[in-house]
């Protein structure tokens, strides 16, 4: 049984930042996902926003680490190149009171060092935003607030954490967690690995984890939120993240012009009991589009291409419960809800020094990579780049998804760095994520990477386990050859 | 983790349709898509007199969505025969070698500059010889169609894996020889759901039922007998699929009848046990292409706008088959892109025809018309389709023609031929058509 220094349990954003953080050093760092590839939780069906950090309150978790979170990710953009932009953001306030919200949140964020906080008034928001209803009275501007896509950044944490030498093990639930003497080991249906330190990233299911040890200090209640994917017609409709002002529940129904350029709406917040439901629903999307029409009256349900749910895991504290526990050496990273996703770097320093505080040596590594190998998406170039990149390599002329196009280069290179599933290619290449969602690429891309892994064609899943795609003819006979299949 | 793997190739396209000298030439046409419409109109081309012809395929062989489709029933037009559809594209495919037409396959076409001399150039990105710039006097558009999908009709639920349109399902079971799933349930009866109910029922599946949201089917009334009714299938008009469930793989949906505003009614909602949904809820033409040259398309049809000749707004650009508007017989399809082809040869020897006198104005009960304009000059074949059923009923062309139909249902296709002698009688500019009750 291998001897790991760190185990981490989930390979979401959290997970991953942390591996990448703990890759600077000479630590042996194992994580494990339960799912095919990581991401594939919560990290990808979220709003994608990297938020400024004026909404947590001061005095919280939450509140201090989404600050320091935001500050980080211009540096790890250049290292690692997934797709991300500060675009600002908008508070709109649709009353009297809700102007006066704005001032209290606006002091908030200049306490907790927010940069550039201004309160437009209606005539310059208009100007700057005329597709917004004229019945809005003033905003609070936040220029550093931004868009990324988030399963980009599971994708680019992991592959660096991998290249400077941690391990990743997919398909690997953890079902059990034994204490022995001086170290934990973790039992999954294949394998067990022993470790002295063990941190629970398991999102919704980390009060599951922590219950492993013993541990019933916690609970996660999912609280469920659904977004609506509009169609390109409407690209620059607004240029800014629109939010109305917050309630108690949650940041309310956004305007999301993502970072491809949809617009997206979107979240609701329902609690679940079902750690599984991500289902969009009828009541949901009612929610969702009389919010943003009082925000945005051109805005209609009739727009929308494709939707999604996500679970954020709200614990019982309402705040992120990061720290040790009575277990020693069993670190829980849970109840991580919104801004989970923009605090995740500042999360991953911080438990580096939890780790360090605990005992764990953290020597710098001489030869660490803080860069990954750069792709281009080849529909993006222009014409000359395009033709100087098939000269060097021609399977950029092999055209596999053509509402995105993505080229045969392009998803040789996914298959190489990690993708393992349909998903996996489409969340890294785009391909299958267009106007016809994969009737044209489907086929090709199943018939790609099962001859990279060797894979028949009936194994190969949507996003792993169950998620079959094809079976296979009861005859076995291929119906033009007549041949075995 | 990090394993090196070979780069390997899918489906290399078959040697004679590889030839690089046949994409340095300059053509007089240029046809884009090698199914039944590129052909077609590649063989007009050719009847028009000129030499240079070339069709561009981005597949590894030409004959498009035909070559997936290995049921007969093509051609009873044109060959007053039943083929299946890889022998129909075969049939053409012959004429068009035997014609001296130029093939290149595994050549995607990704863009057409206009020169200022109204030369065109047309980028392909090349399996095999990567990025070719072909020059050409006209072009004709044959991009055939894609299916709508989910998003396209908002289906609440989760987002398993086995929600697929039946046209992909099509080419697992017949190209791939792989199934779907094993207990199927289709939405949408257009003519693709129809001949895979009847496809997955053959090789072993169940097939739990076909649900239509409208009163009627959406596809020919010869599939609905020859593919369900021939098999026992249940087709439910007036429902639809309210849900999806499942965690990974399709689990059950929940259907429900539609209200008078086509919303389900959940009140009498029940949940049907299934590992897979089809999807034949229409098809869209291909036109990404055409936009990116700023040609004018029609919102009803998709397609684009198009005179008499079938020349699109941009000079010496032609357009046939379901690119041009959805067809449901590959015949009408072939008829139509031997007229393009043959005007695309024309226009390219120099000729030019006047420009259409008279604009055709969709009237009552009628969706839309292709062509959009007819000239007093020829003989001209318009292809319409009504919006609602309608029996019996007549057409009538403004104060020229009527002619009586026993029928009219919006899956059928309308075919209607106007003779020249009808419009000579005519001064006006718009020429409207309606589709009436036979007692109006
Ligand atoms: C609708 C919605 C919108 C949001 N919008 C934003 C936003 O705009 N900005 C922002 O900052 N935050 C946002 N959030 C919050 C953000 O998405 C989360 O905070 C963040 O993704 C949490 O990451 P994670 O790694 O903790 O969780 P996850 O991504 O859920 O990762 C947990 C991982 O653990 C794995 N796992 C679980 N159990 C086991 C086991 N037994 N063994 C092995 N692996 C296991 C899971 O498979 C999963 O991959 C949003 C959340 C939602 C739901
Ligand atoms: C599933 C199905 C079942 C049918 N069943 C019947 C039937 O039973 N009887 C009947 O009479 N008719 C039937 N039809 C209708 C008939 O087959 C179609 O109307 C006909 O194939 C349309 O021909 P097309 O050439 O316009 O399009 P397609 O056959 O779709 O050909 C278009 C071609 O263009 C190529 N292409 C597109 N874009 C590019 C690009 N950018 N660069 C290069 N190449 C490109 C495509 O690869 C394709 O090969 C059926 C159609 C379908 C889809």
């Amino acid at each position: 049984m291998t001897m790991y220094d760190v185990v981490i349990i989930g390979g979401g954003v959290v997970g991953c930042s942390i591996a990448r953080e703990l890759s600077r050093f000479q630590v042996r760092t194992a994580l494990l996902e339960q799912c095919a590839e990581v991401g594939f939780g919560t990290s990808k069906t979220n709003s994608g926003i990297i938020h400024a950090g004026h909404h947590s309150p001061p005095g919280t978790l939450k509140g201090m680490l989404v600050v320091r979170g935001n500050e980080l990710y211009d540096r790890l953009q250049k290292e690692l190149g997934f797709s991300f932009r500060r675009i600002g953001e908008l508070v709109v306030a649709q009353s009297q009171e809700e102007i006066e919200i704005l001032e209290h949140l606006k002091q908030q964020g200049v306490e907790k060092g927010v940069p550039g906080l201004e309160i437009w008034d209606q005539k310059r928001l208009l100007r700057e935003e005329p597709n917004l209803s004229h019945t809005l009275l003033s905003a609070l501007h936040a220029p550093s607030a931004g868009v990324i896509n988030p399963y980009e950044l599971a994708f680019a944490l992991i592959e660096n954490a991998e290249k400077n030498g941690v391990v990743l093990k997919v398909d690997s639930p953890v079902e059990k967690i034994e204490y022995q003497k001086d170290r934990l080991v973790l039992h999954t249906p294949t394998k067990k690995l022993a470790t002295r330190f063990v941190l629970n990233c398991a999102g919704v299911f980390s009060d599951k984890i922590a219950q492993m040890v013993g541990l019933n200090d916690f609970v996660i209640l999912p609280r469920k939120g659904e977004e609506y994917m509009l169609d390109k017609r409407l690209q620059g409709l607004v240029r800014r993240l629109i939010f109305p002002v917050p309630t108690k529940q949650s940041k309310g129904t956004l305007i999301i012009p993502t970072y491809d350029g949809t617009i997206m709406v979107g979240p609701t917040a329902q609690d679940t009991f079902d750690r599984y439901d991500v289902s969009t629903t009828y009541e949901g999307a009612k929610q969702v589009f009389e919010a943003v029409k009082k925000i945005c009256p051109s805005i209609s349900e009739r727009d929308t291409i494709t939707e999604f749910a996500g679970l954020r895991a709200v614990s019982n504290t309402n705040d992120f419960i990061i720290g040790t526990t009575a277990v020693k050496g069993f670190i829980n990273v849970a109840g991580i809800q919104s801004p989970g996703l923009t605090a995740a770097p500042a999360i991953a320093e911080y438990v580096c020094d939890i780790l360090e505080n605990e005992g764990l040596e953290l020597i710098k590594k001489p030869d660490f990579k803080p860069h990954i190998p750069k792709v281009s998406h080849f529909g993006n170039l222009s014409v000359a780049e395009q033709k100087r990149l098939i000269e060097e390599n021609a399977s950029y002329a092999k055209v596999i998804c053509r509402c995105e196009l993505v080229t045969e280069a392009e998803i040789n290179h996914a298959i190489d760095h990690g993708a393992r599933t349909l998903d996996g290619i489409k969340f890294r290449t785009r391909a299958g994520m267009g106007r016809c969602q994969g009737g044209f690429c489907a086929a090709r891309c199943m018939n790609i990477l099962a001859g990279h892994t060797g894979q028949a064609i009936h194994q190969i899943t949507k996003r792993g386990s169950g998620s079959w795609i094809v079976t296979k003819m009861e005859n076995h006979q291929h119906p033009k050859t007549g041949k075995e299949v | 983790m990090s394993l090196k793997w070979k780069t390997i190739n899918i489906q290399k396209p078959g040697k004679k349709f590889n030839i690089l000298g046949h994409m340095e030439q300059a053509y007089d046409v240029v046809v884009i898509g090698g199914g039944p419409g590129g052909m077609g109109a590649a063989l007009g081309a050719r009847e028009s007199g000129v030499a240079r012809v070339l069709i561009l395929d981005r597949e590894s062989e030409p004959g498009g969505i035909l070559l997936q489709c290995i049921h007969s029933g093509f051609g009873l037009h044109y060959f007053k025969e039943q083929l299946t559809g890889p022998e129909y594209a075969e049939r053409f495919l012959n004429k068009v070698i035997d014609d001296n037409v130029k093939i290149m396959a595994g050549s995607y076409v990704s863009g057409i500059a206009v020169d200022s001399d109204g030369t065109k150039q047309v980028r392909v990105l090349s399996e095999d010889h990567g990025q070719v710039i072909v020059k050409t006097r006209a072009v004709v558009l044959s991009m055939g169609c894609r299916e709508r999908t989910r998003g396209a009709i908002r289906i609440p639920g989760t987002r398993p894996s086995g929600v697929l349109t039946a046209g992909l399902a099509q080419k697992f079971v017949n190209m791939m020889g792989m199934l779907p799933g094993k207990r199927i349930a289709i939405l949408g009866s257009g003519d693709i759901g129809l001949i895979m109910a009847r496809r997955l029922m053959l090789e072993g599946c169940e097939v739990v039922g076909v649900f239509e949201y409208l009163p009627y089917s959406n596809g020919l009334t010869r599939n609905v007998v020859q593919c369900l009714e021939d098999f026992g299938i249940p087709l439910h008009l007036s429902t639809t699929v309210a849900y999806i469930h499942g965690r990974d793989r399709v689990e059950r949906i929940t259907v429900a009848p539609v209200e008078k505003d086509l919303k389900p009614d959940l009140s009498q909602a029940r949940d049907i046990q299934c590992d897979t949904l089809l999807l034949s809820i229409g098809l869209i033409p291909e036109n990404e292409l055409s936009q990116s040259l700023g040609i004018r398309l029609d919102l009803i049809t998709g397609g684009p706008w198009v005179s008499s000749t079938l020349e699109t707004s941009m000079p010496g650009v032609f357009a046939c088959g379901n690119v041009l508007h959805v067809h449901d017989l590959v015949d009408y399809v072939t008829r139509e892109s031997l007229l393009a082809g043959r005007f695309a040869g024309e226009w390219a020897q120099g000729v030019r025809r006047p420009v259409d006198n008279i604009r055709l104005i969709p009237g009552d009960n009628v969706r839309y018309c292709v062509p959009h304009s007819l000239s007093t000059e020829r003989e001209h074949t318009i292809y319409m389709r009504c919006k609602t059923v309608m029996q019996p009923c007549k057409i009538r062309v403004g104060n020229l023609m009527e002619k009586k139909l026993r029928f009219v249902v919006p899956a059928e296709m309308i075919m209607l031929k106007i003779k020249p002698h009808l419009l000579d009688k005519f001064h006006g500019d718009t020429l409207r058509i309606d589709i009436l009750p036979e007692d109006a």
